[in-house]
């Protein structure tokens, strides 16, 4: 590890007290932590040495990283993530090939049962796993190898977290999250597709201030973060409340800046800070462009009925169902008439005729 | 079972099953009713049958001074009930998307507000129809099941979409995937209890107006 602090790092990079303590309000704000807590996040992350962090890749296409490496350099959050020992990362380092893996075992050596492993992307368990590894090795025998090691465990995006991408329908590689194989260590999930940057900052920010992870809600994901839906924190809620949605992306309601609803947005079924957070620097979010929320951090948005369809329509189309279910209807209810006309015939033709007499007889 | 898998599970495979038996069953039971047919009439008719029949299904909507004065309340509770379950099944945006996905159009919504509102009384006049069918002796006697579990998947959907939109009880996501179970749940009974008379009301009434107009007395 790093001898200097976190505060002292900062300091040689030019970012004042004052500038430190701003950054200390955001995170505390960010993560829903009281003010007076302020000092207390202050003091842990002057005091915080760089925690080594191990990042492993799998079934992933990078969306993650790219996300991380491009927010707004060079920002806090930055120079917070510049802090981590970073001792691997195969897309972000320098080394490659038997070095890399070099730096791996190094940093598992030095820190076991101190570091943070961060995983990104989905583990194949089809063909004993063979169908990703790196250096040899398979995705699915280094995360149980480095899990062994690690303090937490970090699951960054949806295919980490919950399968994503490479676990939809029909799930070809047979890949799962990290939570399906590692079951013995603390975990936090920051699904998304990608995840916003600020969250994965967030919670490392939080273990670094407090030794431990943030509270999680029950799919393991913190509570400050997506403990709300899109829907509730959407600026266009007001239109949905009144009724007013754009039919097409190109319509007047969609100039005006209505309610997409009626074109897929999952924002009601979606947990995420996205309406909050944003992106790109506060710049906007999917549903400020004139997109609806896909529902990319939530389990299986992938095979959620499409991203078109709106949320109140089933995945099937309605018509077909009833004109298939009417013929049915039809021919069985016809049948049944005919069992009915036959079952009333019957009786009238064996009806045995009871004369005064007969009764009389019971009686 | 995660909230997302069941909701996915009620807006595909539980939906199309749901509304099958729905179509299916409805249809079975009308064309049975149908089929039984009816003896013909030889005698000359003395009014006009299918303009009884015409009338009288638009003045069955409306009470009677008698009988409204015996019970007003329950008159007036199913008055409620009814209008307000309309209103919240079929004026409400997300609602009208899947009407419009099968019928081809659709119709302005109501504000979802007053829909809470209309939802909130409905639920209170649900409520009130059992109480209501309990205390009194003759109704109660002549409740059966059928009755009893009309009125609870009837109650379920407004129940499971109030709460839904208003966030109780269950995250939205969950309280969703209930409120569309509840609804298919709705979907797979009504043809089988006394609920087929969302459709069959239109022909009972036609047949007993007709009966009357065409021996020119009233309905």
């Amino acid at each position: 590890m790093d001898d200097l602090t976190l505060s002292e790092r900062l300091r040689q990079r030019g970012v004042s007290r004052r500038g430190f303590m701003k950054f200390c309000a955001a995170t505390a704000s960010m993560m829903a932590l009281p003010p007076i807590l302020i000092p207390k996040v202050a003091a842990a992350l002057e005091q915080a040495r760089r925690p080594s962090v191990i990042w492993l890749s799998f079934q992933e296409c990078t969306g993650c990283t790219e996300s991380l490496t491009r927010s707004h350099a060079p920002s806090l959050e930055g120079l917070i993530f510049d802090h981590i020992s970073l001792d691997y990362h195969h897309t972000l380092q320098a080394a490659s090939g038997d070095a890399a893996e070099h730096a791996r075992e190094e940093a598992m050596k030095k820190h076991w049962g101190e570091y943070l492993l961060v995983v990104d992307g989905s583990i194949p368990l089809g063909e004993n796993g063979n169908f990703s590894a790196i250096a040899g090795i398979s995705n699915l025998e280094m995360l149980k190898e480095v899990a062994e090691g690690a303090a937490a465990i970090v699951s960054v995006g949806t295919c980490a977290a919950y399968g994503g991408l490479p676990m939809a329908n029909p799930n070809p590689t047979g890949a799962v999250s990290v939570e399906e194989i590692i079951k013995d260590k603390p975990i936090v999930n920051v699904p998304g597709c990608p995840p916003i940057p600020t969250v994965i900052t967030g919670v490392l920010a939080h273990f670094l201030t407090f030794g431990k992870l943030p509270e999680l809600d029950h799919l393991k994901r913190p509570k400050v973060f997506f403990g709300q839906n899109i829907h509730d924190r959407c600026y266009r809620r007001p239109f949905y409340e009144r009724g007013q949605f754009a039919e097409t992306f190109d319509d007047e309601g969609a100039r005006k800046g209505w309610c997409l609803f009626k074109l897929g947005c999952k924002g009601p079924t979606t947990y995420n800070a996205c309406a909050t957070a944003r992106w790109n620097q506060g710049t906007s979010w999917p549903v400020e462009s004139g997109h609806g929320c896909i529902g990319c951090s939530e389990p299986g948005f992938w095979d959620a009925g499409g991203f078109y369809r709106a949320l109140s329509l089933p995945f099937t189309d309605v018509g077909e169902t009833i004109l298939t279910a009417g013929a049915a209807g039809i021919a069985v209810g016809a049948a049944a008439a005919v069992l009915n006309k036959k079952t009333k015939s019957d009786a009238v033709n064996n009806r045995e005729t009871i004369t005064i007499k007969d009764l009389e007889k019971e009686s | 079972m995660d909230a997302n898998e069941l909701l996915s599970w009620a807006r595909g495979p539980g939906f199309d099953i749901a509304l099958t038996i729905f179509v299916a069953g409805m249809l079975l039971r009308l064309l049975e009713i149908l089929a039984l047919g009816k003896k013909p009439d030889l005698s000359p008719p003395r009014g006009s049958g299918p303009k009884g029949g015409a009338a009288t299904i638009m003045t069955r909507m409306l009470p009677r001074k008698q009988v409204f004065d015996k019970e007003p309340l329950r008159i007036i509770n199913g008055y409620v009930l009814h209008i307000g379950f309309f209103i919240v099944l079929f004026l409400y945006g997300p609602h009208i998307v899947l009407f419009e996905s099968f019928l081809g159009f659709g119709w302005p919504a109501l504000p979802s507000g007053v829909i809470d509102a209309v939802g909130a009384i409905t639920i209170v006049s649900l409520v009130a129809a059992l109480v209501l069918r309990l205390n009194n002796k003759v109704l109660r006697f002549l409740s059966s099941r059928d009755d009893y579990v009309a009125w609870v998947v009837t109650l379920l959907p407004v129940l499971t979409g109030y709460l839904a939109y208003n966030h109780l009880v269950a995250p939205y996501t969950m309280m969703l995937a209930l409120h569309l179970l509840s609804v298919e749940l709705l979907l797979v009974v009504a043809p089988f209890t006394k609920l087929t008379h969302m459709f069959s009301f239109a022909m009972a009434r036609w047949y007993q107006g007709y009966q009357a107009g065409r021996r020119g007395v009233e309905s």
